[in-house]
């Protein structure tokens, strides 16, 4: 699913374009234009090609080291539903990220609004869709009020979020009460994470999608030849349609040869195409991308960046509220102890992915790569029966591995940039 | 003083009752104890190309600032076509056919040409009516080839990330976003400063061209040679204050260079 990704766009043109735009231009322009088509594919296309190697590698040790079991059907399965809470959570991180901003309270905030969810639920006997609901209203308004300091009070939002997620995590105390863990037996949040799909759903979903994927590429293609655009050859896009679709394949036959397409595994992957298409296709992805990159130029240009950062930290309370829920759906109870590893492990994903620190650079689709790395290092571990202690050294190494390779991406873009 | 250089200016240039595109009268703007503009006249006329002129520091980009709105000005009244209009955000200078060039150039080094040149104005394609509308990438990047080319712009790709540009190609980037605006004035904050020989007379002849189509331009620039190439008018400033205006066609560049520094301006100016 990763060569769905858009950052593919620049390189691939580039060849195609130079020619038509500098025909007129002299001849010592040539090498430069050479030199640059490099680099940005470096950057484009290439960028992904890292965490990917790393993703085969601590595959290729694992089968090894397990005798087999780490790629058996049942492990992946279970392997990509502990994962479904760290994609959530990591979704949200990537868009306070591409802001330049970071959001430290998400695990908090996430717990805080599924104890929301729990008490109304178990106490109140509301019903489960309205106490979901409630949940996720829950989560926007906390998004508001950090959004609020950041945006319209200036404070940083480091600050802000750490305070947050110390003051939510009080908030999750009070709404307990003495409580230490509430137990959910409401059976349609506790069906939300464990429930898979029936095998015909199951296949039909995946192939609309890369079948609606395949028109808009098509689509596309035509329109850009309409208007005499240069187009990428049909070789290479048949190739990119062939590798989506074949992942496709492999991936859901995996889940069909077990029990099924697992329902939370299918909301967080929908979740990252929904906000990858809301980057990518929309005026709000554009505008977010511009306000990470350079707020100035983003305000001189007359986007609302207050309005902006205000929405996107409510989205990203929102979508930790849902992740909250679905964390709660699986362990069938919240508990008044905030994880202490959630936080970090969704913002390692997104890095690990490539989204920027600094903000205006990644894509959404790094939530799936850095969440697969962490997910693996887990579960592979965990097969091998190792200890806590190894598994916080080597997510640490990893972590800081990627947080080391953003860093000097950053500084070599600098370098070329200018 | 202030006030004659403009009586000059209308005198020269307005045959009749010609009304400014864009005038400010006794604009004042203090940041903290610094008083960087000071009681600043300015008119600029439709079809007519202003030179800004002054030392570093003379209140040249604040005074430009205060038009495009990045900055709201303490006192002093702002009239678009006789009307008077308050611009206190870009929003409102854009609105009002402003568009702007600024001195640091206003460009997303993560997002590509066309993305920059239309950013805040985005081309779109509805897919649902009213509900759901996405961006129109083919025909953005089909008028962004089409503007690049009658400007002459070389670059490598439309899609490459303006980082991986060169500084002339920039500028010409942000001088070609706000041709796309179809504006009524625009303002140009040292457009030629990074450029090479054959990129600077680029850009000299887009501004003559913004001029064929009867916009208003203000032009700042260091280079006085630059200056007198492509302007109709020059306005000096100098410690915030506007001390002289000139008819580039009747002046000569000593004359300029004494009003900037300040050495017998009198005399000058009363030439
Ligand atoms: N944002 C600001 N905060 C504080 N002081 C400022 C600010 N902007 C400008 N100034 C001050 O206002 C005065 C005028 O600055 P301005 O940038 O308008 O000069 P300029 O004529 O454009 O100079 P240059 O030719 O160097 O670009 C300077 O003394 C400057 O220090
Ligand atoms: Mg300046």
């Amino acid at each position: 699913m990763k060569s769905l990704d858009n950052d593919a766009h620049p390189s691939s043109e580039e060849q195609a374009i130079a020619p038509q735009l500098g025909a007129e231009g002299s001849p010592s322009q040539a090498p430069t234009t050479v030199r640059f088509n490099l680099r940005s594919f470096m950057r484009g296309d290439l960028g992904f090609i890292p965490v990917i190697l790393t993703l085969a590698l601590i595959t290729i040790y694992f089968q090894v080291t397990t005798s087999g079991v780490f790629l058996q059907a049942r492990n992946l399965s279970n392997l990509t539903q502990q994962i479904v809470v760290i994609s959530i959570l990591s979704v949200a991180a990537v868009l306070v990220l591409l802001l330049g901003e970071i959001d430290l309270s998400l695990a908090a905030v996430a717990q805080a609004c599924a104890a929301i969810m729990a008490v109304v639920s178990v106490y109140q006997n509301w019903n489960p869709w309205l106490a979901i609901l409630l949940g996720l209203v829950a989560g926007a308004v906390i998004g508001l009020i950090n959004g609020f300091f950041v945006a319209v009070l200036r404070v940083p939002s480091f600050i802000v979020t750490l305070a947050g997620s110390i003051g939510y995590a009080g908030f999750l105390l009070l709404v307990m009460g003495r409580q230490t863990t509430l137990i959910v037996r409401d059976d349609t949040i506790r069906s939300l994470a464990p429930t898979f799909l029936a095998p015909w759903l199951g296949w039909v979903i995946p192939f609309l999608l890369v079948g609606l994927y395949g028109l808009g590429v098509w689509y596309e293609r035509k329109r850009r030849s309409q208007a005499g655009l240069p187009l990428r050859s049909s070789l290479q896009t048949a190739i990119q349609l062939g590798c989506v679709l074949a992942i496709t394949v492999i991936v859901v036959y995996l889940f069909q040869s077990y029990q099924g397409v697992p329902q939370a595994v299918l909301i967080s992957l929908g979740l990252v195409v929904i906000f990858w298409l809301l980057l990518r296709k929309t005026t709000f992805g554009r505008h977010l991308y511009a306000v990470g990159g350079n707020a100035e130029a983003a305000r001189r240009a007359g986007i609302n960046v207050v309005g902006m950062k205000l929405t996107v930290f409510v989205m990203a309370s929102t979508l930790a509220a849902l992740a909250g829920i679905m964390l709660t759906s699986r362990s069938t109870a919240v508990a008044t102890q905030v994880s202490s590893t959630l936080l970090l492990n969704a913002i390692a994903a997104a890095v690990i992915g490539g989204v920027s620190l600094f903000g205006g650079r990644g894509s959404v689709w790094a939530v799936v790569l850095g969440a697969l790395v962490i997910g693996s290092l887990d579960n592979g571990l965990d097969l091998l029966n190792q200890d806590q202690s190894i598994k916080s050294m080597v997510q640490g190494g990893v972590l800081l591995l990627a947080v080391t390779a953003d860093a000097l991406v950053r500084r070599s873009g600098l370098r070329t940039g200018r | 003083m202030t006030d004659r250089s403009v009586s000059i200016a209308q005198a020269d240039l307005a045959s009749g009752d010609r009304v400014p595109r864009l005038q400010l009268r006794n604009i004042c703007k203090s940041f903290g104890g610094v008083r960087a503009l000071k009681n600043v006249d300015f008119e600029v006329y439709g079809g007519e190309v202003v030179g800004l002129v002054g030392d570093n520091g003379a209140g040249k980009s604040t005074l430009i600032k205060t038009m495009s709105g990045a900055y709201v000005p303490d006192e002093g009244e702002v009239l678009v076509d006789g009307d008077p209009v308050t611009i206190s955000s870009p929003q409102d200078s854009t609105r009002l056919g402003i568009e702007t060039v600024y001195q640091d150039l206003a460009l997303c080094d993560n997002l590509d040409v066309v993305a920059n040149l239309w950013l805040g104005r985005e081309a779109h394609r509805v897919l649902i009516p009213g509900v759901l509308r996405v961006l129109d990438e083919t025909e953005m990047e089909r008028q962004t080839i089409e503007v690049l080319k009658t400007l002459d712009v070389k670059i490598p790709s439309v899609r490459s990330p303006v980082a991986s540009l060169s500084g002339g190609q920039r500028q010409c980037i942000a001088v070609a976003k706000t041709i796309l605006r179809q504006p009524k004035v625009v303002l140009l904050d040292e457009p030629t400063a990074a450029l090479g020989v054959a990129q600077t007379h680029q850009v000299l002849n887009l501004i003559r061209r913004l001029r064929e189509r009867g916009l208003a331009v203000v032009v700042i620039s260091h280079n006085l040679h630059d200056v007198f190439e492509v302007t109709d008018r020059i306005i000096v400033m100098r410690l915030g204050q506007r001390i002289a205006s000139f008819e580039t066609r009747k002046t000569s560049s000593e004359q300029v260079v004494a009003a900037i520094t300040g050495a017998t301006v009198k005399v000058n100016e009363d030439v």
